[in-house]
C-alpha cells in the first residue's frame, strides 16, 4: 500500500468517526426535543408557561412545576462546588509543590481511587452512614445538605487532579523565571503559578460542575426528593436528574413528556457550563482534560 | 488500528443499540406450525407486576423456543390502553380495570398483592386508626406523641408520582397526591425498607409480600395493622386485607393461540414458585 493510500484511508475513518460522534450529539439533542414536544408546544396540555407557573409537580394532576428542582439541581451544584473547589486546589497545590515526592505519589493515586468509585458506592455509603448522622440533629437527614456533601466528596478528585495538571502545564521557564527573582516558594505559588493556571483551574472546575448537576444515583439516594423550594440546608430537595431516574418507568403521556423536558434543562445547563468552560479556559480544555486523562483522573 | 477500533467501536455498538430499539416497535408476527408456537408477544404495563411477568416469559421462552417475549413498562393505565388498542398483546395491571375499561377485554387474575403500612420496630406504637394514617399522610399529625407516648417528629415517607402504591392509598384515603405531605418521596419498594429500617421515627406504605419477606429475615420493620386487619400474605390470599390488589393480565377477546398459550402457561401453579420469588400471592 502506499503512503497516499494509506493516509487516504486513515483520513476517512477518522472523519467517519467524528462524524459519528459528532452526530450521537445531535441525535440525543434532537430525539430530546421531538419527546418533550408534546408538553413544550403551545396548543399541547401543559406549553412553556406550565413548568413555571403551575403550582407545583404533581404529574397526575396535570401540575408541572419544575423550579423547585431547578432550583434544588443549581444548590446542589454550587454548595458542592463551594466545597470541592478550595480543597481541590489546595490539595493540587500540596501536591505538587510542598508534598515530599514519596507523599505525592501515594496521595495522587488515593485521589484516583476517589474519581474511580462508583457514583452509585457514594450514594450508599451517604444513605447508611451521612444521612443518619445529619438524621440525628436535623431529622430526617435526607435534605440538600447531604446531597452537597456527597457531590463534594464526588468532584473533589476531578477538581484536584484537573487544577494539578493544570499547575504542571505552567511552563517551566516562568518559574524558572521566578526563581531568578529569589522568590519564595509561596509568592512563587501565589503570585507566578496559580495566575498561570487560573484558566486550566477555572476549566477544571467547571467541568466537576457538569459532573455535579449530572449525577443522578447518589443524589436520588440522600436527597429526600421531596419536590419542593428548600428553606434551608436540612430541607430534603429533588434533583432534576433524580425526578427522571424516580418516575421515568412509571410515566406515559403529558408526564412523560414533561420528564423528556426535565432532561432538556439538564443538557441546557451542561451545554452552558462547557461554553463557560471553553470561554474561560480559552480554549484550554482539551489540553487540561487530556492531560487529566492521561494522569488517571479524567473520567466520564 | 487499535486506536481507530477504540473510536469505531462504541459507535457501532450505539448503532446497533439503536437499530435493535428500532426492531421492538415492529408487529408481532406469530403462527403455530406442525404444533411448535412461534412469534413475538409483546405485553406492556404494570411496573409492579412487569418484573413476575419477566420471569414467567424467561420460563416460557425455555419451553417454546421459537417464541420470543418483550415485556414494557409504563404503568397499569398504558397496559390496558395498548390492549384496547392492539398494540400489545397482553397487558399487565396492578389494579382492577375501571368500568369503561372492561369492555372487549377479558381479565386473568395473575396474583393477589397488598399495600401496607409499616414503622421500624423500635417504635412502640402497635396500630393506627384509619383516620390517624388519613393525618398523618395530610400533615395534620406531625409528632408520634399524638398517636402514642413517645415522642419525636413523623418522618412521613411517600412514594413517587406514577407507582401504584400511591395510586392505591390515594384512592382508599379518597385524598389526591398533592393532599399528602411527605418529608421522603422514595421509589422502589426496597428504598421504603431501607429508610424505614434506618429511622425509628418513619412510616411508610409498600408491597405487603415485601415487607413480610424482609421483616421475617431480621429487617427492623413492622407491619401495622390496617383496619384491624393483620397486614400479611395470608390475609391478602383470603381477600380480607382492605388494601389488597389484583394484579392482572389483560387479552383482547377473540386471541391468538400464542396468547392463548402463554395465559394458560401464566395461570398454571407452574409460575408458583416465581409468584412467590417476587413477594404476591399466588391465587391457588
Amino acid at each position: 500500500m502506499s503512503h497516499r493510500v494509506k493516509d487516504g484511508l486513515l483520513l476517512a475513518v477518522l472523519r467517519l468517526s467524528a462524524v459519528a460522534s459528532g452526530s450521537l450529539v445531535v441525535l440525543v439533542a434532537v430525539f430530546l426535543v421531538i419527546e418533550a414536544w408534546p408538553a413544550l408546544s403551545p396548543d399541547g396540555a401543559i406549553g412553556i408557561g406550565g413548568f413555571v407557573s403551575d403550582p407545583s409537580w404533581h404529574p397526575i394532576e396535570q401540575k408541572f412545576n419544575l423550579v423547585p428542582m431547578v432550583a434544588a439541581s443549581l444548590l446542589a451544584m454550587g454548595g458542592a462546588m463551594l466545597l470541592a473547589v478550595p480543597l481541590g486546589v489546595a490539595s493540587a497545590l500540596f501536591c505538587s509543590w510542598f508534598a515530599p515526592k514519596w507523599l505525592a505519589t501515594p496521595y495522587r493515586r488515593v485521589l484516583e481511587l476517589l474519581a474511580g468509585i462508583p457514583s452509585v458506592v457514594y450514594g450508599f455509603w451517604g444513605l447508611v452512614v451521612l444521612v443518619p448522622l445529619i438524621g440525628r440533629f436535623q431529622p430526617p437527614g435526607a435534605s440538600l445538605l447531604a446531597g452537597v456533601l456527597i457531590l463534594a466528596v464526588m468532584v473533589l478528585p476531578t477538581v484536584a487532579l484537573l487544577s494539578e495538571a493544570a499547575i504542571q502545564n505552567v511552563p517551566r521557564n516562568v518559574v524558572r523565571g521566578a526563581s531568578a527573582l529569589g522568590l519564595d516558594r509561596w509568592s512563587t505559588v501565589w503570585r507566578v503559578v496559580l495566575p498561570a493556571a487560573r484558566g486550566g483551574i477555572a476549566t477544571a472546575c467547571l467541568l466537576a460542575a457538569c459532573r455535579a448537576i449530572g449525577e443522578t444515583m447518589a443524589v436520588l439516594m440522600v436527597c429526600g426528593n421531596v419536590v419542593q423550594l428548600p428553606g434551608g440546608v436540612f430541607d430534603p430537595v429533588r434533583a432534576l436528574t433524580a425526578n427522571i431516574a424516580l418516575e421515568m418507568g412509571y410515566a406515559f403521556g403529558d408526564h412523560r413528556s414533561a420528564l423528556f423536558v426535565t432532561g432538556l434543562i439538564l443538557l441546557a445547563v451542561v451545554v452552558v457550563l462547557v461554553l463557560a468552560a471553553e470561554w474561560v479556559g480559552g480554549g484550554r480544555v482539551r489540553n487540561t482534560a487530556a492531560r487529566g486523562v492521561a494522569n488517571g483522573g479524567g473520567r466520564a | 488500528m487499535m486506536r481507530y477500533g477504540l473510536v469505531i467501536g462504541p459507535c457501532l455498538l450505539i448503532a446497533v443499540a439503536f437499530g435493535l430499539s428500532g426492531c421492538e416497535q415492529s408487529s408481532s408476527a406469530e403462527g403455530v406450525d406442525d404444533g411448535v408456537l412461534r412469534g413475538k408477544l409483546t405485553l406492556t404495563g404494570s411496573s409492579t407486576v412487569a418484573p413476575l411477568v419477566g420471569e414467567i416469559a424467561k420460563r416460557f421462552e425455555q419451553r417454546h423456543p421459537e417464541v420470543r417475549v418483550d415485556v414494557q413498562t409504563g404503568g397499569s393505565s398504558r397496559g390496558i390502553a395498548d390492549t384496547h388498542s392492539g398494540l400489545a398483546d397482553i397487558g399487565m395491571s396492578s389494579r382492577s380495570l375501571k368500568l369503561g375499561e372492561q369492555a372487549g377485554v377479558t381479565t386473568h387474575i395473575l396474583a393477589q398483592d397488598g399495600v401496607a403500612f409499616v414503622i421500624n420496630a423500635a417504635n412502640p406504637v402497635a396500630s393506627l386508626t384509619n383516620q390517624q394514617l388519613h393525618d398523618i399522610y395530610t400533615g395534620k399529625i406531625t409528632r408520634w406523641s399524638e398517636v402514642g407516648d413517645r415522642d419525636a417528629p413523623i418522618t412521613v415517607i411517600n412514594r413517587a408520582e406514577g407507582r401504584s402504591e400511591l395510586e392505591l392509598v390515594t384512592k382508599f384515603f379518597e385524598i389526591k397526591p398533592s393532599d399528602i405531605q411527605p418529608t421522603l418521596v422514595a421509589g422502589e419498594n426496597q428504598e421504603c425498607v431501607k429508610l424505614v429500617a434506618g429511622n425509628p421515627d418513619a412510616i411508610a406504605y409498600l408491597s405487603v409480600g415485601t415487607a413480610e419477606y424482609e421483616s421475617q429475615r431480621g429487617t427492623p420493620l413492622k407491619l401495622l395493622p390496617f383496619a384491624g386487619v393483620e397486614a400479611n400474605t395470608t390475609t391478602v390470599k383470603a381477600g380480607t386485607f382492605p388494601l389488597g390488589r389484583p394484579l392482572v393480565l389483560i387479552t383482547k377477546n377473540g386471541r391468538s393461540p400464542l396468547v392463548d398459550a402463554f395465559i394458560e402457561f401464566a395461570l398454571t401453579p407452574a409460575v408458583d414458585d416465581l409468584i412467590e420469588g417476587q413477594s404476591f400471592v399466588s391465587p391457588r
